[in-house]
């Protein structure tokens, strides 16, 4: 009986961490699809989704003001990293664009120790009161709110994707920019919305983890890095794909630590990603490239 | 019957759904010059592509000197003695134009790793022969004088010479030139046309992909005809110019032999 | 480039050498100087592969950690002598780059970088965690190199080891790059395509120069290890990592010269900016972004670059010697 509670309490903190990773997985994906770069700066918008929202917090205590707040300002962040940093490189071999990207990451983080130095700081739940009990399991109830808004925000993109024009627009671009071009889509508008997406994303993914895991300066870079295994596991530029990569890496992680060993759980997504990368690079649900 | 220095066996490919290449058959003889022409998306690079390497054809056989070769790397064609230049110039625009000759006796040369940090000798005595067999190439493309020239600022006209001389360099017996004249004037490619028939007097087989008729009805003693993926025709250039499905497709009933 | 005559890089560089031993006593500046030694070696592993092959490591410290920590490892738990423990370091660093490098470079594009990254991270992590690295507070009691019985226990002394083998290894390097396995590099990177076509296996190269550079990582490692008898887990981090290619891209990419240019330059100001240390990921995440925006082939050579440029309008067009 204990055994099987410990189970279910790493599949559900499993499941909760692997929808935030599915969800900064998603925000590589968006990128990749519209432009073929990884964006290292990725989990950087995570960190700042977060503790912008504790700041915006601290000014106004309303969470839906926190979050959407949040989730625009660092919007805007990424609509200016792509406007800014990468717009004016475009044409450059992709490893400069990485480089670009990463450096912009680094740049990010000290800015962030910066203004908010190096504290932890917290967010309070979503929605109060006592833990639930799912089978003498504790089951917090932000646990469901980050796996839900996780699942609604899934389905709300792939909605956006295949029904929507700016959607398939987007698709369009990420299939063939020279033909997409030709049809009159501005390529460059559907990459700069791509960037702020993305950056929308990650965002989400920081506050609905900040009540959980708090939120600190330094907490993007692994986030960040463990999205993009998830993304590369499930094969890059799937949204499908990010979902099940997510999930199995934050499961996978959940019961190494509680099984194995605590202090090598980081090692995990890593080692997922090595073992994808040089097993089967396009990843789960990837095509064959 | 004297042999093929290249055959193509039934060779076929296809890019996803779209079939790029159907069933081509063809040879081409030692110390020719052979032509293949057809519209554009007729398959023309895409069979450049499989011969040298850098694609693996889904069907059929390419034998060079009666080996089978498809499906070896790139690098592996080349050791064997296929040059090839490239539609859109692949030059190494960041080193001089001698130096970029210079990587053309790479498969002809050995010194390695620690020869080249340790500057042995013999790796030394290789360095002078290789600068001297670069120097005859640009003499013989005409670009000796501006051998310390950075390649990427070389008008087009001459980035594809320099292209040839560094396919030289390698000593080829098999020239794979893809669209050659492409962007050169008329004096430019009068003299394309002076070179490659030296170049065939010398011994050398070139295979080329060609969209200047004039010039192609110059050099070749065959042509090949694509059509979507298909020979069409294959032939002397005055049969290729009477064939009529050749004329219907490809070369326009204005055509003026 | 081959100099002729007695002012070349080379005896400036021996000059400089010498004149810097001479000129510094403190032993704080001494141990300074030898870390940017140490770093160039460093980064010219990285220039390497970054400069002239084209590919990119975002986990440069993992190989930097291997050789310190199979130095400090082995010389203090085993005893064994260190020129020996340093030889160990060479060999792990040199399998574990060969075991990564094959399947990642075989694939196209960025693969290299990420499969780097994780590693890098996952070094860092065993390095932190295990009981047998000495964990977060790191391994101490690490013994000096010694020269046929005379031990190199200040900094002093350690300068002259150090920069006489960043000196040899400067001199390999540049041979390397003129030769015909440096040539086929330099093409590898502007156009693969056309190196394969001409006979050269890109990817066995690309192999070759990722172990290459990983040896020297190990090198400087122990080097490292040996010079400050102490080495902790914060070193070897994804931090340092990106400092290192920060100094590839602010020394130029394939420049030898330039690497030790960057090393100096990124390793000296946080020393000198006190100010600095707070802003110090700032600025690094800075210049890389602004280098790689405006000069992209680095700092150094970008600026070389545009003065050449300059020189070609006032000589009207013509372009002067390469």
């Amino acid at each position: 009986m204990d055994y099987t509670t410990s189970l279910l309490q790493y599949l559900i903190s499993g499941l909760t961490n692997g929808a935030i990773y599915a969800l900064i997985a998603l925000g590589f994906g968006i990128i990749y699809n519209a432009t073929t770069i990884i964006n290292f700066a990725q989990g950087e918008m995570v960190m700042l989704g977060a503790l912008g929202a504790v700041t915006l917090y601290q000014i106004y205590p309303s969470l839906p003001v926190a979050f959407f707040g949040g989730v625009m300002v660092v919007t805007l962040v990424g609509l200016a990293l792509e406007r800014l940093a990468l717009r004016p490189v475009r044409d450059q071999s992709p490893l400069v664009l990485i480089i670009i990207t990463v450096g912009a990451a680094v740049f990010l983080q000290g800015v962030a120790m910066v203004i908010w130095g190096k504290e932890a700081y917290t967010l309070p739940p979503f929605s109060g009161g006592a833990p639930l009990r799912l089978f003498s399991a504790t089951l917090l109830p932000q646990n469901l709110w980050v796996m839900g808004l996780v699942g609604l925000l899934v389905v709300l993109l792939e909605a956006f994707f295949r029904l929507t024009l700016v959607g398939k627009a987007m698709r369009a671009c990420a299939y063939n920019p020279r033909a997409a071009q030709l049809v009159g889509i501005p390529v460059t508008r559907m990459v700069l919305i791509s960037f702020g997406l993305a950056a929308a994303l990650g965002a989400a993914a920081g506050i609905l983890v900040a009540p959980l895991t708090l939120g600190v300066y330094d907490m993007g870079a692994m986030l960040g890095l463990k999205g993009f295994s998830a993304a590369i596991l499930g094969g890059l530029g799937s949204s499908l794909g990010g979902v099940l990569g997510g999930l199995v890496i934050g499961v996978a992680e959940s019961l190494a630590s509680g099984l194995v060993s605590s202090g090598y759980r980081d090692v995990v997504a890593f080692l997922i990603l090595l073992l994808v990368l040089f097993l089967r690079p396009q990843g789960i649900l990837g095509g064959a490239r | 019957m004297p042999e093929l220095l290249l055959a193509l066996n039934r060779v076929s490919f296809a890019f996803g759904g779209l079939m790029a290449l159907h069933e081509v058959s063809f040879g081409v003889l030692p110390g020719t010059v052979k032509a293949v022409i057809g519209p554009n998306g007729a398959g023309k690079t895409t069979l450049f592509n499989l011969i040298s390497g850098f694609l693996i054809p889904h069907a059929g056989r390419i034998l060079y000197r009666g080996e089978d070769i498809q499906g070896q790397p790139p690098h592996a064609v080349a050791a064997r003695g296929i040059a090839r230049t490239f539609q859109l110039v692949q030059l190494f625009d960041h080193m001089s134009v001698l130096e970029n000759v210079m990587v053309g006796r790479h498969r002809l040369t050995q010194a390695g790793f620690f020869g080249g940090m340790l500057r042995l000798p013999a790796m030394r005595r290789e360095e002078a022969a290789i600068r001297e067999a670069a120097w005859q190439a640009l003499e013989f493309v005409g670009l000796a004088d501006r051998a310390h020239q950075l390649a990427g600022v070389l008008p087009l006209g001459l980035k594809r010479l320099l292209e040839i001389a560094r396919a030289l360099a390698s000593e080829p017996q098999l020239l794979l030139l893809d669209e050659p004249a492409s962007g050169l004037d008329q004096v430019e490619t009068e003299r394309l046309g002076e070179m490659i028939l030296t170049l065939r007097d010398r011994g050398l087989t070139i295979l080329l992909v060609e969209h200047d008729m004039s010039l192609t009805m110059e050099v070749a003693e065959e042509i090949v005809v694509l059509n979507y993926g298909r020979l069409l025709a294959e032939g002397p250039p005055r049969a290729i110019q009477k064939h009529p499905e050749v004329i219907a497709a490809y070369l326009g009933s204005d055509w003026q032999g | 480039m081959r100099f002729r005559g007695l002012v070349n890089p080379w005896t400036l560089f021996a000059l400089g050498v010498v004149l810097v031993r001479l000129l510094l006593r403190n032993d704080y500046h001494l141990t300074l100087i030898n870390i940017i030694g140490i770093h160039t070696l460093l980064v010219v592993g990285l220039n390497l592969l970054m400069g002239y092959a084209g590919q990119i490591s975002l986990g440069h410290a993992a190989f930097f950690g291997l050789g310190a920590y199979t130095s400090g490892i082995f010389t203090v738990s085993y005893g064994l002598n260190p020129w020996l423990a340093l030889l160990l370091g060479l060999v792990v660093a040199g399998v574990a780059a060969f075991l990564i490098g094959i399947p990642a470079l075989k694939l196209r594009g960025y693969y290299l970088a990420m499969a780097t990254l994780g590693f890098g991270i996952i070094v860092y992590i065993i390095l932190n965690q295990a009981t047998w690295t000495g964990g977060p507070s790191g391994l101490s009691g690490i013994p000096s190199l010694s020269c046929w019985g005379f031990p190199l226990n200040t900094p002093g002394r350690l300068y002259f080891l150090i920069w006489l083998l960043l000196g040899v290894i400067l001199l390999l390097s540049a041979n390397l790059v003129d030769s015909r396995v440096g040539r086929a590099l330099r093409a590898l990177h502007e156009s693969e395509l056309a190196a394969q076509s001409l006979g050269v296996d890109t990817s066995r190269l690309k192999l070759l120069i990722f172990v290459w550079s990983a040896l020297y990582a190990a090198l400087a490692g122990s080097l490292y290890a040996h010079t400050l008898n102490f080495i902790a887990p914060s070193s070897f981090n994804f931090m340092f990592s990106i400092k290192l290619v920060t100094m590839v891209v602010v020394g130029g990419m394939a420049s030898i010269w330039g690497s030790l240019l960057g090393a100096a330059t990124l390793t000296i100001l946080p020393e000198l900016l006190a100010v600095f240390h707070d802003y110090e990921i700032i600025v690094f995440g800075g210049i890389l972004m602004v280098v790689m925006i405006f000069l992209p082939r680095g700092l150094v050579r970008g600026l070389l670059d545009l003065w050449e440029y300059r020189r070609y309008k006032r000589l009207g067009g013509t372009f002067p010697v390469a």
